[in-house]
């Protein structure tokens, strides 16, 4: 961790289309372990935030409970957070996109806080199509406890201790798709190319947009023999397509250039481009992209990239029609029937 | 006539659950009420959706007793599986009225009660046609046959069933047939004396009938609640099917015809008050509805709401526990739960309405409450004050009245704090003691509650992070135990401005008082006011007079402590086994163990006069 952040910038900082410098949407301090994986995640947050000129109050962090959950104050320190209890940050990022639609819900997790004590809420954040980012910060183990296993450790996968995880793991991205997750794709916190545009796609998405990045735990699980350690990722990540980010096209169409070269317009008009490396994947085609998934996982692969992507679905307001003001700026005028109505409804009753 | 009881009886149906019993016996009780007659019903009903025996209680009180008492004057037994029991509870000098298509068998040979026998299956068999209508209509026959015995109007009935039906006017004939089958069969069979009577009256004036956990859906409708979240549970979900019906009504766009409003079905209880904290972290007013089983799963996040300070508000249709219990019976039982939810120094504020009217109110004034002190403010009713209809004042709303949304800074308000200490000009002097700099958890008015801003209102001002972990008054996280102590101080300084904010109790000070000092006092809430109202009419009538406290919200104020302090002896009266109020009174008042006297009952059934009556008088 580092204690001290220097108050001196550089005059010359680039500045973003609103005029903010890359500081201005850092957040405060980390205090995770030196090398954690997850402050590069939260570094390419900052990235992608910066350079997708978002205005940090528009953006509402929420988080569970772990060292993932802690990240939410490491970036954006001027957009309200909500670290909430283990495993339930979905229900309270959707009741919060109830009350506003018009903010960007960014849902930060770990591996222990969805897939396990927090399953039964990311399964129905997914069913329900709530228009967040969900980030899983996985590293397939418990930090915080100093390092059990965790529900997404692979079988086989030694800890620190030299023990081998007996339990077969629960592949998220998979299961997301198989649920009808409208926006999948998996990461590694030391691919900063890849993750910044698939940051900015997903928090464009208008749905739920899945993010799973493989974390490494430099304290408990980068270790000979697990399989979720920088050394063993790098060697073995795969990659669907590269991907760059286009904001705002002018043109909504979808063109196939040479060299496999695709643009996925997304809901506000700007693309994901992407170079597709995968054969036989189609990023609408659901079945391709589990497909796509299980044949590397058969290959001793870990395949990263965008893997799905539905931008038709429709969201959760959309589903329950609600109206397009956001809930919580309705006037008491628009929601109280007033006392001749309880008259009305007093007669009724009689 | 010797003997005749002039709206003062109880009815007792028998029924089998699922065969359209409900909707009939709801019919007589609404028949008289609009005889102007004080009515009160009770469904006794199985955890099933066919099959069981259910039993539809409704006592008739022309002095206006709306509690549930002991002793069936007249049953219609139409259920083989129970009529041995049901037989055996008829008071002495009552009535049977049984299906005599079969006759009875020879043991059901009472000779202090009359036996009524009408052929209900033979005469609807010879009327309709239609297996499901032969099984509906016997239950309209009967009620045809008792308006007939008890005297009350035809018309009143058959204005009812137009009304009911409006919209599926083809089914008003054969129900008024069915009706007549009932009332003919009297006429024609019946011409002994017939001691119970309904006879109009003019005693409700401007009351309505209704039903606690509708009343609860209105006054979330009323407060602008646009979110509800929940997980299906009995005895609640009527809230949240109330409050769909009414939002659907009252909670369209009327340009694009969109949702003013979401509902949302969750996967468990969690997700369901998680929503809601969500929801009303973020701005918006959301509730939630659940029962016993529920409480228990929402007991973490009742923590974080009471720690983090997130308003939320939580309507516990409460049970009979504990786990699963009797989970369509009724109690008084999660009391300590509710109050102390959560692990950890917590608290929460209840509120105990008595009746529809007050679960309109309370429902509404949950929410501002719950917004002024951030935290998260629970309704506790039970399943007999949700589920049955209840003789009720009218709803009343007063149209100049805005919703209280409690200290919520606006963009405006934050660009003051920020400015220089002169320079203020803002409505609460408060903001000027933030020192130039906003805290999430300062406490600027000394009332313990502090400013929160919702997310999106500034563009640099006033974000923080909302956590369930210790901060300091700046939001930060912290685990410097000053900090926690000064921040845990604080919510202890909410809580006493709580006690300013609940609705105070209701006090009768007996005009003996002055002349005895050891006037014992009585000290009930929610449902058992019914009952304890009676009771204690009934005690007056011996010449006891009693000083009464009914309580309305927890936690206590100074009225309630000086009650307390002031009575040598107190009868307490709560519907579940280990006391829990008397324990709730014992540990925030410090009053005397010994002269708080428990009355508890905890069958799964209202609470009676006579048993009340009974404790009390026993133990004076």
């Amino acid at each position: 961790m580092t204690y001290i952040r220097p108050g001196f910038r550089h005059p010359a900082l680039p500045k973003n289309a609103l005029g903010y410098t890359i500081d201005y949407y850092e957040g405060s301090l980390s205090t995770l372990c030196a090398g954690c994986g997850h402050d590069s995640i939260n570094a390419a947050i900052v990235q992608a935030c910066w350079e997708l000129n978002i205005e940090p109050h528009k953006v509402a962090k929420l988080s569970g409970i772990g060292c993932s959950s802690k990240s939410p104050a490491y970036f954006l320190s001027n957009s309200h957070g909500f670290n909430s209890v283990h495993g339930r940050m979905p229900s309270v990022a959707t009741g919060a996109n109830l009350a506003n639609r018009e903010l960007i819900y960014f849902g930060v997790s770990g591996d222990g806080d969805t897939a396990s004590i927090g399953m039964g809420q990311f399964v129905h954040a997914i069913r329900r199509n709530v228009r967040m980012v969900y980030l899983v910060m996985n590293n397939g183990c418990y930090g915080l406890t100093k390092g059990q296993d965790s529900a997404t450790a692979d079988a086989g996968s030694k800890n620190k201790a030299g023990q081998e995880n007996l339990f077969e793991a629960i592949d998220l991205a998979g299961l997301a798709i198989e649920l009808g997750a409208t926006f999948v794709a998996q990461s590694f916190s030391g691919d900063k190319q890849q993750l910044v545009p698939m940051i900015k796609a997903a928090m464009l998405h208008n749905g739920f947009a899945l993010l799973n990045v493989i974390s490494p735990c430099v304290t408990f699980n980068n270790n000979p023999g697990s399989t979720k350690s920088y050394d063993y990722v790098r060697e073995h990540m795969e990659t669907t397509a590269l991907l760059d980010f286009v904001p705002l096209m002018r043109e909504i169409t979808t063109t196939y250039e040479s060299g496999n070269i695709e643009d996925l317009v997304l809901h506000d008009g700007s693309a994901i481009r992407l170079r597709k490396l995968a054969k036989d994947w189609d990023p609408f085609d659901r079945f391709s992209s589990v497909k796509a998934l299980q044949k590397a996982r058969e290959n001793g692969e870990i395949l990263t990239g965008l893997l799905y992507i539905n931008e038709k679905a429709p969201d959760l307001h959309s589903l329950l029609n609600t109206v397009d003001k956001p809930l919580n700026s309705l006037t008491e005028a628009e929601l109280c029937p007033g006392r001749e109505v309880i008259e009305k409804i007093n007669a009724s009753l009689r | 006539m010797n003997g005749l009881k002039i709206n003062d009886f109880v009815v007792r149906f028998a029924n089998v659950n699922g065969t359209g019993s409900a909707s009939a016996n709801a019919l007589f009780t609404k028949a008289v009420f609009r005889m102007g007659v004080p009515v009160t019903p009770k469904n006794i009903f199985p955890s099933n959706i066919q099959g069981l025996p259910t039993w539809y209680e409704v006592r008739v009180s022309e002095k206006g007793y709306l509690g549930r008492r002991a002793g069936v004057d007249l049953m219609v037994s139409v259920n083989p599986q129970s009529i041995r029991k049901d037989y055996a509870e008829v008071k002495p000098g009552g009535y049977f009225i049984y299906d005599s298509t079969k006759p009875l068998a020879p043991e059901f040979n009472r000779s202090d009660i009359k036996h009524i026998g009408i052929p209900m299956t033979a005469l609807c068999n010879a009327e309709f046609s239609d297996a499901r209508q032969r099984q509906l209509f016997k239950n309209i026959v009967y009620i045809g046959a008792l308006t007939t015995l008890f005297g009350i109007e035809m018309s009143v009935l058959e204005r009812l069933v137009s009304e009911q039906f409006k919209g599926k006017e083809k089914l008003i004939e054969p129900n008024l047939k069915a009706l007549n089958l009932g009332v003919n069969f009297i006429k024609e069979n019946f011409n002994e004396p017939f001691t119970l009577r309904v006879e109009r009256r003019d005693l409700l004036g401007d009351k309505i009938l209704f039903s606690g956990n509708s009343a609860c859906a209105l006054g979330a409708i009323y407060a602008g609640a646009t979110i509800a979240a929940w997980y299906p549970i009995t005895p609640s979900t009527s809230v949240v099917d109330a409050f769909s019906k009414y939002a659907a009504r009252y909670r369209i766009d009327p340009e694009t015809g969109k949702n003013r409003y979401a509902i949302v079905q969750a996967e468990d209880e969690l997700a369901a008050i998680g929503m809601v904290m969500g929801a009303m972290w973020n701005g918006a007013r959301a509730f939630t509805a659940t029962s016993g089983p529920g409480l228990s799963l929402m007991q973490e996040f009742l923590g974080l709401g009471y720690f983090a300070e997130v308003p939320t508000v939580l309507i516990d249709v409460q049970r009979t526990g504990p786990s699963t219990g009797m989970p369509t019976r009724t109690q008084q039982s999660d009391l300590l739960l509710a109050a102390y939810a959560s692990h950890g120094d917590t608290k929460h504020p209840l509120l105990f309405p008595a009746t529809p009217n007050e679960c309109f109110d309370m429902t509404a004034l949950a929410f501002d409450l719950t917004e002024r002190l951030q935290t998260p403010v629970i309704v506790m009713t039970d399943l007999d004050l949700g589920m049955n209809d209840h003789v009720s004042e009218p709803l009343k709303w007063d149209d100049s009245r805005s919703f209280d949304r409690g200290k919520v800074l606006s963009a405006a308000q934050l660009e003051s704090i920020y400015k220089s200490n002169n320079d203020v000009s803002v409505e609460s002097n408060g903001l000027r003691n933030f020192h130039g700099k906003y805290g999430r958890y300062l406490d600027v008015d000394g009332d313990g509650i502090p400013y929160r801003t919702i997310a999106g209102t500034h563009v640099t001002k006033g974000a923080f992070t909302t956590r369930g972990s210790s901060r300091d008054e700046y939001a930060i996280y912290t685990e410097d135990g000053e900090a926690y102590r000064r921040n845990m101080d604080r919510l202890a300084r909410k809580w006493e401005t709580a006690k300013k904010l609940v609705p105070p109790p209701e006090i009768h000070i007996s005009s003996d008082a002055d002349k005895d000092p050891n006037t014992p006092g009585v000290v009930f809430f929610g449902t058992s006011t019914y009952a304890a109202v009676e009771a204690l009419d009934m005690l007056a009538e011996d010449g006891i007079f009693l000083d009464s406290m009914r309580v309305r919200a927890f936690p206590f104020g100074k009225e309630f402590c000086e009650f307390i302090e002031r009575h040598k002896k107190l009868f307490i009266i709560e519907q579940n086994r280990d006391a829990q109020f008397r324990s709730l009174v014992l540990i925030e008042t410090g009053a005397e163990p010994d002269k708080l006297i428990s009355v508890l009952n905890y069958d799964g059934t209202p609470i009676t006069a006579d048993f009340i009556y009974e404790q009390i008088k026993s133990r004076l």
